[in-house]
Protein backbone atom coordinates (compact mmCIF):
# COMPACT_ATOMS: atom_id res chain seq x y z
CA UNK A 1 0.00 0.00 0.00
CA UNK A 2 2.69 2.46 1.04
CA UNK A 3 4.91 1.45 -1.85
CA UNK A 4 2.05 2.00 -4.31
CA UNK A 5 1.45 5.41 -2.81
CA UNK A 6 5.14 6.18 -3.03
CA UNK A 7 5.13 5.11 -6.66
CA UNK A 8 2.25 7.43 -7.50
CA UNK A 9 3.74 10.38 -5.65
CA UNK A 10 7.04 9.86 -7.45
CA UNK A 11 5.34 9.52 -10.80
CA UNK A 12 3.20 12.63 -10.51
CA UNK A 13 5.94 14.83 -9.07
CA UNK A 14 8.33 13.83 -11.90
CA UNK A 15 10.76 12.84 -9.15
CA UNK A 16 13.30 10.86 -11.21
CA UNK A 17 13.28 13.39 -14.03
CA UNK A 18 14.08 16.19 -11.60
CA UNK A 19 16.82 14.05 -10.09
CA UNK A 20 18.33 13.65 -13.53
CA UNK A 21 18.01 17.37 -14.15
CA UNK A 22 19.88 18.06 -10.93
CA UNK A 23 22.86 16.12 -12.33
CA UNK A 24 22.89 18.03 -15.60
CA UNK A 25 22.13 21.27 -13.73
CA UNK A 26 25.14 20.74 -11.50
CA UNK A 27 27.39 20.53 -14.54
CA UNK A 28 25.91 23.75 -15.90
CA UNK A 29 27.70 25.63 -13.14
CA UNK A 30 30.88 23.53 -13.01
CA UNK A 31 34.13 24.42 -14.73
CA UNK A 32 34.07 23.23 -18.32
CA UNK A 33 36.46 20.56 -19.56
CA UNK A 34 36.38 21.71 -23.18
CA UNK A 35 39.77 22.00 -24.88
CA UNK A 36 40.25 24.95 -27.24
CA UNK A 37 42.00 22.78 -29.75
CA UNK A 38 44.59 24.43 -31.93
CA UNK A 39 45.78 26.75 -29.16
CA UNK A 40 45.26 24.34 -26.31
CA UNK A 41 46.25 20.70 -26.51
CA UNK A 42 45.85 17.60 -24.44
CA UNK A 43 49.02 16.05 -23.00
CA UNK A 44 50.85 13.69 -25.31
CA UNK A 45 52.82 10.63 -24.33
CA UNK A 46 56.48 10.28 -25.36
CA UNK A 47 55.44 6.90 -26.77
CA UNK A 48 53.08 8.54 -29.25
CA UNK A 49 53.13 7.08 -32.74
CA UNK A 50 52.54 9.71 -35.37
CA UNK A 51 54.26 10.92 -38.54
CA UNK A 52 57.47 9.08 -39.42
CA UNK A 53 60.93 10.57 -39.55
CA UNK A 54 64.42 9.39 -40.45
CA UNK A 55 67.13 10.43 -38.02
CA UNK A 56 70.78 11.37 -38.37
CA UNK A 57 73.76 10.94 -36.10
CA UNK A 58 75.19 14.02 -34.40
CA UNK A 59 77.82 14.37 -37.16
CA UNK A 60 75.07 14.69 -39.77
CA UNK A 61 75.46 11.17 -41.18
CA UNK A 62 72.15 9.45 -41.80
CA UNK A 63 71.51 6.53 -39.48
CA UNK A 64 69.72 4.23 -41.87
CA UNK A 65 71.92 1.41 -43.15
CA UNK A 66 69.32 -0.14 -45.44
CA UNK A 67 69.01 -3.36 -43.47
CA UNK A 68 65.36 -3.43 -44.56
CA UNK A 69 64.09 -4.78 -41.26
CA UNK A 70 61.36 -2.14 -41.23
CA UNK A 71 60.34 -3.14 -44.74
CA UNK A 72 60.20 -6.77 -43.63
CA UNK A 73 58.22 -6.17 -40.47
CA UNK A 74 55.72 -3.66 -41.84
CA UNK A 75 52.36 -5.47 -41.69
CA UNK A 76 50.80 -3.10 -44.21
CA UNK A 77 53.72 -3.25 -46.69
CA UNK A 78 53.89 0.52 -46.58
CA UNK A 79 57.68 0.83 -46.74
CA UNK A 80 59.72 0.50 -49.92
CA UNK A 81 63.50 0.52 -49.79
CA UNK A 82 66.19 0.32 -52.44
CA UNK A 83 69.86 0.38 -51.53
CA UNK A 84 73.27 0.76 -53.11
CA UNK A 85 76.86 1.02 -52.05
CA UNK A 86 77.98 4.60 -51.65
CA UNK A 87 81.36 5.93 -52.93
CA UNK A 88 82.86 5.57 -49.45
CA UNK A 89 81.91 1.88 -49.41
CA UNK A 90 79.03 2.11 -46.93
CA UNK A 91 75.62 0.69 -47.59
CA UNK A 92 72.87 3.32 -47.78
CA UNK A 93 69.36 3.61 -49.12
CA UNK A 94 68.80 5.20 -52.48
CA UNK A 95 65.10 5.10 -51.96
CA UNK A 96 63.04 5.08 -48.77
CA UNK A 97 59.35 5.58 -49.39
CA UNK A 98 56.55 5.30 -46.87
CA UNK A 99 53.02 5.20 -48.16
CA UNK A 100 51.17 7.08 -45.45
CA UNK A 101 47.81 5.78 -46.70
CA UNK A 102 48.90 2.18 -46.20
CA UNK A 103 50.63 2.78 -42.87
CA UNK A 104 48.64 1.62 -39.85
CA UNK A 105 50.90 3.37 -37.32
CA UNK A 106 51.62 0.19 -35.37
CA UNK A 107 55.16 1.26 -34.50
CA UNK A 108 56.73 -2.04 -35.60
CA UNK A 109 59.22 -0.27 -37.89
CA UNK A 110 60.59 1.70 -34.98
CA UNK A 111 60.69 -1.46 -32.88
CA UNK A 112 62.58 -3.29 -35.62
CA UNK A 113 65.15 -0.62 -36.47
CA UNK A 114 68.52 -1.65 -34.99
CA UNK A 115 70.03 1.86 -35.38
CA UNK A 116 67.05 4.00 -34.29
CA UNK A 117 66.84 5.52 -37.76
CA UNK A 118 63.14 5.26 -38.52
CA UNK A 119 61.01 6.68 -35.72
CA UNK A 120 57.40 7.65 -35.24
CA UNK A 121 57.18 11.18 -33.91
CA UNK A 122 54.61 13.09 -31.91
CA UNK A 123 53.43 14.93 -35.00
CA UNK A 124 49.89 13.95 -35.87
CA UNK A 125 48.73 17.10 -37.63
CA UNK A 126 49.66 16.83 -41.30
CA UNK A 127 47.92 16.64 -44.62
CA UNK A 128 48.58 15.88 -48.27
CA UNK A 129 47.44 17.97 -51.17
CA UNK A 130 47.64 15.23 -53.78
CA UNK A 131 47.43 11.47 -53.84
CA UNK A 132 51.12 11.18 -54.73
CA UNK A 133 51.89 13.40 -51.75
CA UNK A 134 50.91 10.56 -49.46
CA UNK A 135 54.10 8.72 -50.38
CA UNK A 136 56.80 10.29 -48.26
CA UNK A 137 60.26 10.06 -49.80
CA UNK A 138 63.62 9.69 -48.12
CA UNK A 139 64.48 13.39 -48.42
CA UNK A 140 61.20 14.43 -46.87
CA UNK A 141 61.65 11.94 -44.05
CA UNK A 142 65.19 13.13 -43.33
CA UNK A 143 64.11 16.77 -43.45
CA UNK A 144 61.25 15.96 -41.10
CA UNK A 145 63.69 14.27 -38.74
CA UNK A 146 66.03 17.27 -38.78
CA UNK A 147 63.16 19.59 -37.98
CA UNK A 148 61.94 17.60 -34.97
CA UNK A 149 65.23 16.09 -33.77
CA UNK A 150 65.22 17.79 -30.36
CA UNK A 151 61.80 16.41 -29.47
CA UNK A 152 62.56 12.99 -30.98
CA UNK A 153 65.80 12.64 -29.02
CA UNK A 154 64.09 13.75 -25.83
CA UNK A 155 61.29 11.19 -26.20
CA UNK A 156 63.73 8.36 -27.04
CA UNK A 157 65.80 9.23 -23.97
CA UNK A 158 62.72 8.96 -21.73
CA UNK A 159 61.70 5.68 -23.31
CA UNK A 160 65.16 4.08 -23.36
CA UNK A 161 64.61 2.61 -19.89
CA UNK A 162 61.50 0.70 -20.97
CA UNK A 163 62.58 -0.76 -24.27
CA UNK B 1 -10.51 -5.01 -52.05
CA UNK B 2 -6.87 -4.91 -53.09
CA UNK B 3 -4.46 -7.25 -51.37
CA UNK B 4 -2.36 -5.52 -48.73
CA UNK B 5 1.29 -6.43 -48.79
CA UNK B 6 3.92 -5.83 -46.18
CA UNK B 7 6.04 -2.78 -46.70
CA UNK B 8 9.78 -3.36 -47.07
CA UNK B 9 12.02 -0.78 -45.49
CA UNK B 10 15.74 -0.35 -45.91
CA UNK B 11 17.31 0.53 -42.57
CA UNK B 12 20.86 1.60 -43.18
CA UNK B 13 23.64 0.98 -44.29
CA UNK B 14 24.31 4.59 -43.36
CA UNK B 15 21.49 5.13 -40.92
CA UNK B 16 22.79 7.12 -37.95
CA UNK B 17 21.21 4.69 -35.50
CA UNK B 18 22.48 1.59 -37.30
CA UNK B 19 25.93 1.70 -35.67
CA UNK B 20 28.14 1.80 -38.68
CA UNK B 21 27.35 -0.20 -41.73
CA UNK B 22 24.46 -2.42 -40.70
CA UNK B 23 21.91 -2.81 -43.44
CA UNK B 24 18.58 -4.13 -42.24
CA UNK B 25 15.81 -5.09 -44.61
CA UNK B 26 12.69 -4.69 -42.52
CA UNK B 27 9.38 -6.15 -43.58
CA UNK B 28 6.79 -3.98 -41.92
CA UNK B 29 3.13 -4.38 -41.27
CA UNK B 30 2.28 -0.80 -40.55
CA UNK B 31 4.83 0.09 -37.92
CA UNK B 32 5.28 -3.44 -36.65
CA UNK B 33 8.26 -5.50 -37.74
CA UNK B 34 7.33 -8.78 -39.39
CA UNK B 35 10.80 -9.81 -40.41
CA UNK B 36 14.24 -8.29 -40.05
CA UNK B 37 17.00 -9.38 -42.36
CA UNK B 38 20.44 -8.06 -41.48
CA UNK B 39 22.79 -7.74 -44.43
CA UNK B 40 26.38 -7.75 -43.29
CA UNK B 41 29.74 -7.67 -44.98
CA UNK B 42 30.04 -3.99 -45.82
CA UNK B 43 33.06 -3.65 -43.55
CA UNK B 44 34.69 -6.91 -44.58
CA UNK B 45 38.44 -6.44 -44.67
CA UNK B 46 39.55 -10.03 -44.85
CA UNK B 47 41.45 -10.03 -41.56
CA UNK B 48 41.46 -13.82 -41.38
CA UNK B 49 42.87 -14.19 -44.88
CA UNK B 50 45.36 -11.36 -44.37
CA UNK B 51 46.71 -13.13 -41.30
CA UNK B 52 47.59 -16.17 -43.41
CA UNK B 53 50.20 -14.20 -45.30
CA UNK B 54 51.83 -12.54 -42.30
CA UNK B 55 54.06 -13.82 -39.56
CA UNK B 56 52.21 -14.21 -36.28
CA UNK B 57 53.36 -11.00 -34.60
CA UNK B 58 52.44 -8.83 -37.57
CA UNK B 59 48.74 -9.56 -37.20
CA UNK B 60 48.53 -8.06 -33.70
CA UNK B 61 47.84 -4.63 -35.12
CA UNK B 62 45.03 -6.01 -37.23
CA UNK B 63 43.34 -7.53 -34.19
CA UNK B 64 42.91 -4.01 -32.77
CA UNK B 65 40.87 -3.15 -35.79
CA UNK B 66 38.36 -5.96 -35.40
CA UNK B 67 36.26 -4.60 -32.61
CA UNK B 68 37.63 -1.10 -32.71
CA UNK B 69 36.14 -0.07 -29.38
CA UNK B 70 37.75 -2.86 -27.33
CA UNK B 71 41.18 -3.02 -28.85
CA UNK B 72 43.39 -4.70 -26.28
CA UNK B 73 40.85 -7.45 -25.60
CA UNK B 74 41.01 -8.51 -29.24
CA UNK B 75 44.78 -8.65 -29.03
CA UNK B 76 44.50 -10.73 -25.89
CA UNK B 77 42.37 -13.37 -27.59
CA UNK B 78 44.83 -13.70 -30.44
CA UNK B 79 47.94 -13.68 -28.26
CA UNK B 80 46.42 -16.26 -25.93
CA UNK B 81 45.82 -18.71 -28.78
CA UNK B 82 49.44 -18.39 -29.92
CA UNK B 83 50.76 -18.78 -26.39
CA UNK B 84 48.60 -21.85 -25.95
CA UNK B 85 50.13 -23.46 -29.01
CA UNK B 86 53.65 -22.53 -28.01
CA UNK B 87 52.98 -23.78 -24.51
CA UNK B 88 54.34 -20.65 -22.88
CA UNK B 89 52.95 -18.29 -20.28
CA UNK B 90 53.69 -14.62 -19.93
CA UNK B 91 55.38 -13.46 -16.71
CA UNK B 92 52.98 -12.79 -13.87
CA UNK B 93 53.42 -9.02 -14.08
CA UNK B 94 52.47 -9.09 -17.74
CA UNK B 95 49.43 -11.17 -16.81
CA UNK B 96 48.34 -8.52 -14.35
CA UNK B 97 48.96 -5.73 -16.85
CA UNK B 98 46.84 -7.62 -19.36
CA UNK B 99 44.09 -8.12 -16.80
CA UNK B 100 44.15 -4.45 -15.91
CA UNK B 101 44.02 -3.32 -19.52
CA UNK B 102 41.31 -5.80 -20.39
CA UNK B 103 39.20 -4.17 -17.71
CA UNK B 104 40.15 -0.67 -18.83
CA UNK B 105 39.02 -1.78 -22.26
CA UNK B 106 35.80 -3.18 -20.88
CA UNK B 107 35.00 0.17 -19.30
CA UNK B 108 35.94 1.94 -22.54
CA UNK B 109 33.62 -0.32 -24.47
CA UNK B 110 30.72 -0.05 -22.09
CA UNK B 111 31.09 3.73 -21.93
CA UNK B 112 30.84 3.97 -25.68
CA UNK B 113 27.97 1.55 -25.63
CA UNK B 114 26.00 3.45 -23.01
CA UNK B 115 26.68 6.76 -24.74
CA UNK B 116 25.62 5.53 -28.15
CA UNK B 117 22.71 3.50 -26.84
CA UNK B 118 21.32 6.42 -24.85
CA UNK B 119 21.84 8.72 -27.82
CA UNK B 120 19.88 6.35 -30.05
CA UNK B 121 17.08 6.14 -27.54
CA UNK B 122 17.00 9.89 -27.09
CA UNK B 123 19.30 10.94 -24.25
CA UNK B 124 21.96 13.26 -25.59
CA UNK B 125 23.74 14.06 -22.34
CA UNK B 126 24.94 10.52 -21.65
CA UNK B 127 27.11 10.58 -24.74
CA UNK B 128 28.97 13.66 -23.52
CA UNK B 129 29.48 12.30 -20.02
CA UNK B 130 30.62 8.91 -21.27
CA UNK B 131 33.18 10.47 -23.57
CA UNK B 132 34.56 12.60 -20.79
CA UNK B 133 35.52 9.42 -18.91
CA UNK B 134 36.71 7.72 -22.07
CA UNK B 135 39.15 10.58 -22.50
CA UNK B 136 40.93 9.67 -19.26
CA UNK B 137 41.13 6.00 -20.19
CA UNK B 138 42.39 6.80 -23.66
CA UNK B 139 45.12 8.85 -22.04
CA UNK B 140 46.05 5.68 -20.18
CA UNK B 141 46.08 3.80 -23.46
CA UNK B 142 48.26 6.44 -25.05
CA UNK B 143 50.67 6.62 -22.13
CA UNK B 144 51.28 2.89 -22.22
CA UNK B 145 51.20 2.08 -25.92
CA UNK B 146 51.54 5.33 -27.84
CA UNK B 147 48.16 5.20 -29.51
CA UNK B 148 44.78 6.19 -28.22
CA UNK B 149 42.89 3.44 -29.99
CA UNK B 150 44.90 0.92 -31.96
CA UNK B 151 47.34 0.04 -29.25
CA UNK B 152 49.18 -3.07 -30.57
CA UNK B 153 50.56 -3.34 -27.06
CA UNK B 154 50.27 -7.04 -26.21
CA UNK B 155 53.01 -9.31 -27.47
CA UNK B 156 53.44 -13.05 -27.50
CA UNK B 157 55.07 -13.80 -24.17
CA UNK B 158 54.16 -10.55 -22.45
CA UNK B 159 53.50 -6.94 -23.31
CA UNK B 160 55.64 -4.49 -25.29
CA UNK B 161 56.81 -2.11 -22.57
CA UNK B 162 56.38 -1.70 -18.84
CA UNK B 163 54.00 0.91 -17.47
CA UNK B 164 55.48 4.41 -17.57
CA UNK B 165 56.51 6.09 -14.32
CA UNK B 166 55.37 9.45 -15.52
CA UNK B 167 52.19 10.75 -17.06
CA UNK B 168 52.33 13.42 -19.76
CA UNK B 169 51.18 16.78 -18.46
CA UNK B 170 49.24 19.81 -19.63
CA UNK B 171 51.24 22.86 -20.56
CA UNK B 172 50.55 26.51 -19.99
CA UNK B 173 49.11 28.53 -22.86
CA UNK B 174 46.95 31.56 -23.46
CA UNK B 175 43.85 29.71 -22.33
CA UNK B 176 45.30 28.25 -19.17
CA UNK B 177 47.26 30.12 -16.53
CA UNK B 178 49.56 28.46 -14.02
CA UNK B 179 46.73 27.77 -11.58
CA UNK B 180 44.63 26.10 -14.27
CA UNK B 181 47.53 23.93 -15.36
CA UNK B 182 48.15 22.91 -11.77
CA UNK B 183 44.52 21.91 -11.39
CA UNK B 184 44.49 20.02 -14.70
CA UNK B 185 47.68 18.18 -13.81
CA UNK B 186 46.38 17.34 -10.35
CA UNK B 187 46.29 13.56 -10.86
CA UNK B 188 49.05 13.48 -13.46
CA UNK B 189 51.84 14.15 -10.99
CA UNK B 190 52.57 10.50 -10.28
CA UNK B 191 52.91 7.41 -12.43
CA UNK B 192 50.38 5.86 -14.75
CA UNK B 193 49.15 3.70 -11.90
CA UNK B 194 48.50 6.79 -9.76
CA UNK B 195 46.57 8.38 -12.60
CA UNK B 196 44.52 5.24 -13.09
CA UNK B 197 43.92 4.92 -9.37
CA UNK B 198 42.53 8.43 -9.11
CA UNK B 199 40.28 7.54 -12.02
CA UNK B 200 39.01 4.42 -10.27
CA UNK B 201 38.19 6.55 -7.25
CA UNK B 202 36.17 9.01 -9.32
CA UNK B 203 34.55 6.49 -11.58
CA UNK B 204 31.91 4.92 -9.26
CA UNK B 205 30.47 8.41 -8.72
CA UNK B 206 30.23 8.90 -12.46
CA UNK B 207 28.41 5.59 -12.80
CA UNK B 208 26.03 6.78 -10.09
CA UNK B 209 25.37 9.85 -12.19
CA UNK B 210 24.62 7.73 -15.24
CA UNK B 211 22.23 5.71 -13.17
CA UNK B 212 20.53 8.82 -11.83
CA UNK B 213 20.04 9.97 -15.38
CA UNK B 214 18.83 6.67 -16.80
CA UNK B 215 17.91 3.84 -14.44
CA UNK B 216 14.64 5.25 -13.10
CA UNK B 217 13.97 7.59 -15.96
CA UNK B 218 10.48 6.90 -17.30
CA UNK B 219 11.38 7.49 -20.94
CA UNK B 220 14.40 5.20 -20.68
CA UNK B 221 12.27 2.51 -19.07
CA UNK B 222 9.47 2.87 -21.61
CA UNK B 223 11.98 2.39 -24.38
CA UNK B 224 13.86 -0.55 -22.82
CA UNK B 225 11.70 -2.62 -20.51
CA UNK B 226 10.29 -5.71 -22.26
CA UNK B 227 12.03 -4.89 -25.53
CA UNK B 228 13.94 -7.73 -27.15
CA UNK B 229 13.21 -10.38 -24.54
CA UNK B 230 15.35 -13.50 -24.91
CA UNK B 231 14.75 -16.51 -22.70
CA UNK B 232 17.80 -18.20 -21.16
CA UNK B 233 17.26 -21.31 -23.29
CA UNK B 234 16.98 -19.33 -26.50
CA UNK B 235 19.99 -17.21 -25.57
CA UNK B 236 22.09 -20.37 -25.28
CA UNK B 237 20.70 -21.81 -28.50
CA UNK B 238 21.43 -18.61 -30.37
CA UNK B 239 25.04 -18.67 -29.25
CA UNK B 240 24.82 -15.53 -27.15
CA UNK B 241 27.73 -14.71 -24.89
CA UNK B 242 28.72 -11.89 -22.61
CA UNK B 243 26.20 -9.38 -21.35
CA UNK B 244 23.59 -10.63 -23.83
CA UNK B 245 23.64 -14.06 -22.19
CA UNK B 246 23.99 -12.79 -18.64
CA UNK B 247 21.10 -10.39 -19.17
CA UNK B 248 18.91 -13.44 -19.73
CA UNK B 249 19.98 -14.85 -16.39
CA UNK B 250 22.64 -17.36 -17.38
CA UNK B 251 25.65 -17.09 -15.15
CA UNK B 252 28.40 -17.54 -17.69
CA UNK B 253 31.62 -15.60 -17.71
CA UNK B 254 34.87 -16.96 -19.10
CA UNK B 255 36.79 -14.88 -16.57
CA UNK B 256 35.28 -17.12 -13.88
CA UNK B 257 34.66 -20.35 -15.77
CA UNK B 258 37.98 -20.63 -17.60
CA UNK B 259 40.21 -18.09 -15.89
CA UNK B 260 43.00 -16.70 -18.02
CA UNK B 261 45.63 -14.04 -17.27
CA UNK B 262 45.26 -13.07 -13.60
CA UNK B 263 41.50 -13.40 -13.32
CA UNK B 264 41.75 -16.28 -10.86
CA UNK B 265 43.67 -13.98 -8.50
CA UNK B 266 41.24 -11.06 -8.40
CA UNK B 267 37.88 -10.83 -6.71
CA UNK B 268 34.83 -9.83 -8.66
CA UNK B 269 31.19 -10.79 -9.16
CA UNK B 270 29.23 -11.62 -12.26
CA UNK B 271 26.02 -9.62 -12.54
CA UNK B 272 23.09 -11.41 -14.16
CA UNK B 273 19.65 -10.24 -15.23
CA UNK B 274 16.27 -11.84 -14.62
CA UNK B 275 13.93 -10.93 -17.47
CA UNK B 276 16.30 -10.99 -20.43
CA UNK B 277 15.05 -7.69 -21.82
CA UNK B 278 17.03 -4.66 -22.92
CA UNK B 279 16.66 -3.02 -19.54
CA UNK B 280 18.25 -5.99 -17.76
CA UNK B 281 21.14 -5.98 -20.18
CA UNK B 282 21.60 -2.30 -19.44
CA UNK B 283 21.72 -3.03 -15.70
CA UNK B 284 24.16 -5.89 -16.25
CA UNK B 285 26.56 -3.70 -18.21
CA UNK B 286 26.34 -0.90 -15.66
CA UNK B 287 27.25 -3.36 -12.91
CA UNK B 288 30.04 -4.79 -15.06
CA UNK B 289 31.59 -1.34 -15.18
CA UNK B 290 31.58 -1.20 -11.39
CA UNK B 291 33.11 -4.68 -11.17
CA UNK B 292 35.77 -3.79 -13.74
CA UNK B 293 36.61 -0.80 -11.62
CA UNK B 294 37.16 -3.13 -8.66
CA UNK B 295 39.40 -5.42 -10.71
CA UNK B 296 41.49 -2.47 -11.90
CA UNK B 297 41.95 -1.36 -8.30
CA UNK B 298 43.19 -4.81 -7.26
CA UNK B 299 45.56 -4.95 -10.24
CA UNK B 300 46.95 -1.51 -9.40
CA UNK B 301 47.68 -2.63 -5.84
CA UNK B 302 49.44 -5.76 -7.04
CA UNK B 303 51.42 -4.01 -9.78
CA UNK B 304 52.67 -1.38 -7.34
CA UNK B 305 54.08 -4.03 -5.01
CA UNK B 306 55.53 -6.37 -7.61
CA UNK B 307 57.92 -4.90 -10.14
CA UNK B 308 59.47 -7.32 -12.59
CA UNK B 309 59.70 -8.43 -16.18
CA UNK B 310 56.80 -7.82 -18.50
CA UNK B 311 58.11 -10.09 -21.22
CA UNK B 312 59.55 -13.59 -21.27
CA UNK B 313 63.30 -14.03 -21.42
CA UNK B 314 62.91 -16.55 -24.24
CA UNK B 315 64.25 -14.68 -27.25
CA UNK B 316 63.12 -17.30 -29.68
CA UNK B 317 59.70 -15.75 -29.11
CA UNK B 318 60.07 -12.33 -27.51
CA UNK B 319 62.17 -9.41 -28.67
CA UNK B 320 65.42 -8.94 -26.75
CA UNK B 321 66.00 -5.66 -24.89
CA UNK B 322 67.16 -2.69 -26.88
CA UNK B 323 70.56 -2.21 -25.24
CA UNK B 324 71.42 -5.89 -25.53
CA UNK B 325 70.60 -5.78 -29.26
CA UNK B 326 73.16 -3.02 -29.60
CA UNK B 327 75.85 -4.67 -27.49
CA UNK B 328 75.42 -8.38 -27.93
CA UNK B 329 75.74 -10.33 -31.17
CA UNK B 330 73.42 -13.15 -30.14
CA UNK B 331 70.64 -10.71 -29.23
CA UNK B 332 71.10 -8.94 -32.53
CA UNK B 333 70.73 -12.22 -34.39
CA UNK B 334 67.58 -13.00 -32.39
CA UNK B 335 66.29 -9.53 -33.18
CA UNK B 336 66.86 -9.98 -36.92
CA UNK B 337 65.38 -13.47 -36.90
CA UNK B 338 62.28 -12.40 -35.00
CA UNK B 339 61.62 -9.38 -37.16
CA UNK B 340 62.11 -11.10 -40.48
CA UNK B 341 61.14 -14.70 -39.88
CA UNK B 342 59.25 -14.57 -36.61
CA UNK B 343 58.70 -17.83 -34.79
CA UNK B 344 57.15 -21.09 -35.89
CA UNK B 345 54.23 -22.70 -34.14
CA UNK B 346 54.19 -26.48 -33.79
CA UNK B 347 51.91 -28.30 -36.16
CA UNK B 348 48.40 -28.54 -34.78
CA UNK B 349 45.51 -26.37 -33.79
CA UNK B 350 44.34 -24.42 -30.79
CA UNK B 351 41.38 -22.34 -29.72
CA UNK B 352 41.67 -19.75 -27.00
CA UNK B 353 38.85 -17.49 -25.91
CA UNK B 354 38.58 -14.53 -23.62
CA UNK B 355 35.68 -12.68 -22.08
CA UNK B 356 35.57 -9.73 -24.40
CA UNK B 357 33.34 -6.79 -23.38
CA UNK B 358 30.78 -8.02 -25.91
CA UNK B 359 31.01 -11.73 -25.21
CA UNK B 360 33.28 -14.61 -26.03
CA UNK B 361 36.03 -13.57 -28.40
CA UNK B 362 38.11 -16.47 -29.54
CA UNK B 363 40.83 -17.24 -32.02
CA UNK B 364 41.18 -20.64 -33.60
CA UNK B 365 44.58 -21.18 -35.13
CA UNK B 366 45.52 -24.03 -37.39
CA UNK B 367 49.23 -24.32 -37.91
CA UNK B 368 51.15 -26.42 -40.37
CA UNK B 369 54.36 -25.76 -38.52
CA UNK B 370 55.25 -22.60 -40.43
CA UNK B 371 55.79 -19.07 -39.18
CA UNK B 372 52.38 -18.03 -40.50
CA UNK B 373 48.99 -19.45 -39.57
CA UNK B 374 47.62 -21.99 -42.02
CA UNK B 375 44.20 -20.74 -41.07
CA UNK B 376 42.99 -18.25 -38.50
CA UNK B 377 39.35 -18.26 -37.52
CA UNK B 378 38.07 -15.46 -35.38
CA UNK B 379 35.01 -16.11 -33.29
CA UNK B 380 33.42 -12.71 -32.83
CA UNK B 381 30.58 -12.36 -30.33
CA UNK B 382 28.77 -9.70 -32.34
CA UNK B 383 28.12 -12.08 -35.22
CA UNK B 384 25.95 -14.39 -33.12
CA UNK B 385 24.12 -11.41 -31.68
CA UNK B 386 23.34 -9.78 -34.99
CA UNK B 387 22.11 -13.15 -36.28
CA UNK B 388 19.40 -13.01 -33.65
CA UNK B 389 18.16 -9.66 -34.92
CA UNK B 390 15.15 -11.20 -36.63
CA UNK B 391 14.03 -13.11 -33.57
CA UNK B 392 14.55 -10.18 -31.23
CA UNK B 393 12.78 -7.55 -33.31
CA UNK B 394 9.81 -9.58 -34.52
CA UNK B 395 6.57 -8.03 -33.33
CA UNK B 396 8.21 -4.86 -32.07
CA UNK B 397 7.78 -1.38 -33.47
CA UNK B 398 10.24 0.28 -35.82
CA UNK B 399 11.62 2.51 -33.07
CA UNK B 400 12.43 -0.57 -30.99
CA UNK B 401 14.82 -1.82 -33.67
CA UNK B 402 17.08 1.03 -32.67
CA UNK B 403 16.92 -0.03 -29.03
CA UNK B 404 17.73 -3.61 -29.96
CA UNK B 405 20.71 -2.64 -32.11
CA UNK B 406 21.91 -0.61 -29.15
CA UNK B 407 21.39 -3.37 -26.61
CA UNK B 408 23.22 -5.89 -28.79
CA UNK B 409 26.25 -3.59 -28.72
CA UNK B 410 27.18 -4.38 -32.30
CA UNK B 411 30.43 -3.19 -33.77
CA UNK B 412 30.84 -4.00 -37.40
CA UNK B 413 34.57 -4.33 -37.34
CA UNK B 414 34.21 -7.70 -35.64
CA UNK B 415 30.99 -8.86 -37.28
CA UNK B 416 32.36 -8.43 -40.79
CA UNK B 417 36.02 -8.95 -39.90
Amino acid sequence: MISTLKHYVKTFTLFELLQGLSVTGKYFFKKKITIQYPEQKTPMSPRFRGHHALRRYDNGEERCIACKLCEATCPALAIKIESEEREDGTRRTTRYDIDMFKCIYCGFCEEACPVDAIVETRVFEYHFESREGSIITKDELLAFGDKHETQIAKDRAVEAAYR
Amino acid sequence: MPEIRNFTLNFGPAHPAAHGVLRLILEMDGEVIQRADPHIGLLHRGTEKLAESKIYSQSIGYMDRLDYVSMMCNEHGYILAIEKMLGIQAPIRAQYIRTMFDEVTRILNHLLWIGAHALDVGAMTMFLYAFREREDLMDVYEAVSGARLHASYYRVGGVYRDLPDEMPKYEQNRWNNAADVKRLNGDREGSLLDFLESFTQRFPNYVDEYETLLTDNRIWKQRLVDIGVVSPERAKQLGFTGAMLRGSGVEWDLRKKQPYAAYDRVKFDIPIGTNGDSYDRYLVRIEEMRQSNQIIKQCIDWLRKNPGDVSLDDHKVTMPKRDSVKGDMESLIHHFKLVTEGFCLPEGEAYAAIEHPKGEFGCYIVSDGANKPFRLKIRAPGFAHVSAMDEMTKGHMLADVVTIIGTQDIVFGEVDR
